[in-house]
């Protein structure tokens, strides 16, 4: 978008006030459309600031566990965590996500930057798409009721049970979820999306607060993998980190006082746009 | 009726496990901030130069070269100080976890809150990175 001759000398001072500056946006419009961060300030940082774009996922993955483990407190109160499915679950996103760091940094740049801006595109579709609850408590497979995942929620009608579905599919599109977030440096929430609601038929009360407490944990994994290669550069995770948990904590006040329907659409926009600009400078080579 | 007594059970554990996970946010970016005060002072008026990804150059990737830094109170070393308690955050909530299901005597769920802790350590223990 930019050449990175402009932003080529800068001194860390004004790197940081930029990148703070970015990241409070990125995690805004993360909370507010449910994105999350990382998918924003990944394209943020290296399409307008010129940042190769393996100290942009490090700095992400730091930002992703700062806003799941932060938004986990205030989950509580709204829905319940079904820790045996999170923690069932986790041993796939788990062991796939650091597979997924492990290899990153072996793909060329541009490879992993068109990966990034389709999964962008597919998010943003997924974030105006009207969510449908498939929930029920239709007898569930063999596998669900030995893993004990079935359970309940409270609702205004007291208890509500629910059954779960294709545990193997669920756990094998969390796989798939596991090694996009090692690869990119993202929650890759829309793919949890895919495997707890459509696959496994999880009520969205659960599935919500449940991804979000393995979203920390498989984030976790594969920043251990980041630091250890040097990704996670201090001058960059420092404002990302802080900017964007700031940001996320301003979105999730503001979310509960506005309707975000047409607001959604003028971001999927936004970030359809970049997921393009992401796309086309990985075909061109520039990232 | 056991099984709402142990919903409730549940419901305090995860109670407590969130407010935990909140003062782990809030103790390591407050630590971020800190260092990030130190960085800025000392380093402020350096140039970035974040164009190319160099494993080599990275300073502090490592417990024992952070906890080095952290002695000679360097501003990055702080921040990645406050970064290793927060990826640590998680991984506390998983051993909580792990806890709650030997007090409802779930072996098995004992057994995959074990498994997925040794996953973690496993990438802890650098032998990934080449």
């Amino acid at each position: 978008m930019f050449g990175d001759s402009i932003f080529a000398a800068m001194s860390v001072l004004l790197f940081t006030i930029i990148v703070l500056l970015g990241a409070f946006l990125a995690g805004l419009v993360g909370s507010l459309t449910g994105l999350g961060g990382g998918v924003i300030i990944i394209p943020l940082l290296t399409l307008v600031l010129g940042v190769d774009i393996h100290y942009a996922i490090g700095a992400s993955i730091i930002s992703v566990i700062a806003t799941s483990s932060g938004s986990a407190a205030a989950y509580v109160k709204e829905g319940i965590t079904n820790i045996r499915i999170g923690m069932f679950l986790e041993i796939a996103t788990t062991i796939s996500a650091i597979i997924g760091a492990v290899v990153t940094v072996y793909i060329n740049p541009s490879y992993i930057a068109i990966i990034f801006g389709l999964i962008l595109l597919f998010s943003a579709v997924m974030m105006i798409r009207k969510k449908i609850d498939h929930s029920d408590n239709d007898t569930s497979g063999r596998l669900a009721v030995f893993l004990k995942l079935n359970g309940t929620y409270p609702t205004e009608n007291g208890m509500q049970n629910y059954a779960v579905h294709n545990v193997i599919g669920g756990f094998l599109m969390m796989f798939v979820a596991g090694i996009i977030s090692g690869l990119l440096g993202i929650g890759s929430g829309a793919l949890k999306v895919i495997a707890m609601d459509n696959i496994m038929r999880i009520p969205f009360k659960v599935s919500t607060t449940t991804s979000n407490f393995m979203m920390g944990v498989t984030a976790a994994a594969s920043a251990i993998v980041y630091l250890h290669r040097g990704q996670i550069d201090p001058g960059i995770a420092m404002p990302v980190a802080l900017g964007v948990l700031t940001g996320a904590t301003v979105g999730s006040k503001i979310l509960v006082k506005t309707k975000t329907d047409k607001l959604k659409i003028i971001f999927a926009v936004v970030v359809a746009f970049l997921a393009l600009q992401m796309i086309y400078n990985g075909l061109t080579g520039r990232l | 009726m056991s099984k709402e007594k142990n919903f409730f059970a549940d419901r305090d554990i995860q109670i407590i496990l969130g407010t935990l996970l909140r003062v782990g946010v809030i103790a390591s970016m407050t630590v971020v901030f800190i260092g990030g005060l130190v960085y800025l002072a000392f380093n402020h008026s350096e140039m970035v130069n974040y164009s190319h990804f160099d494993s080599v150059k990275a300073g502090f990737s490592t417990v024992s070269d952070i906890f080095i830094g952290l002695g000679h109170l360097k501003g990055s070393a702080i921040i990645q100080f406050g970064v290793l308690l927060l990826i640590f955050t998680p991984i506390m909530r998983v051993v909580f976890s792990i806890f709650s299901f030997l007090i409802e005597r779930d072996y098995l769920y004992v057994l995959i809150g074990a498994f997925v802790l040794c996953v973690i350590l496993f990438s802890l223990s650098n032998k990934l990175v080449g």
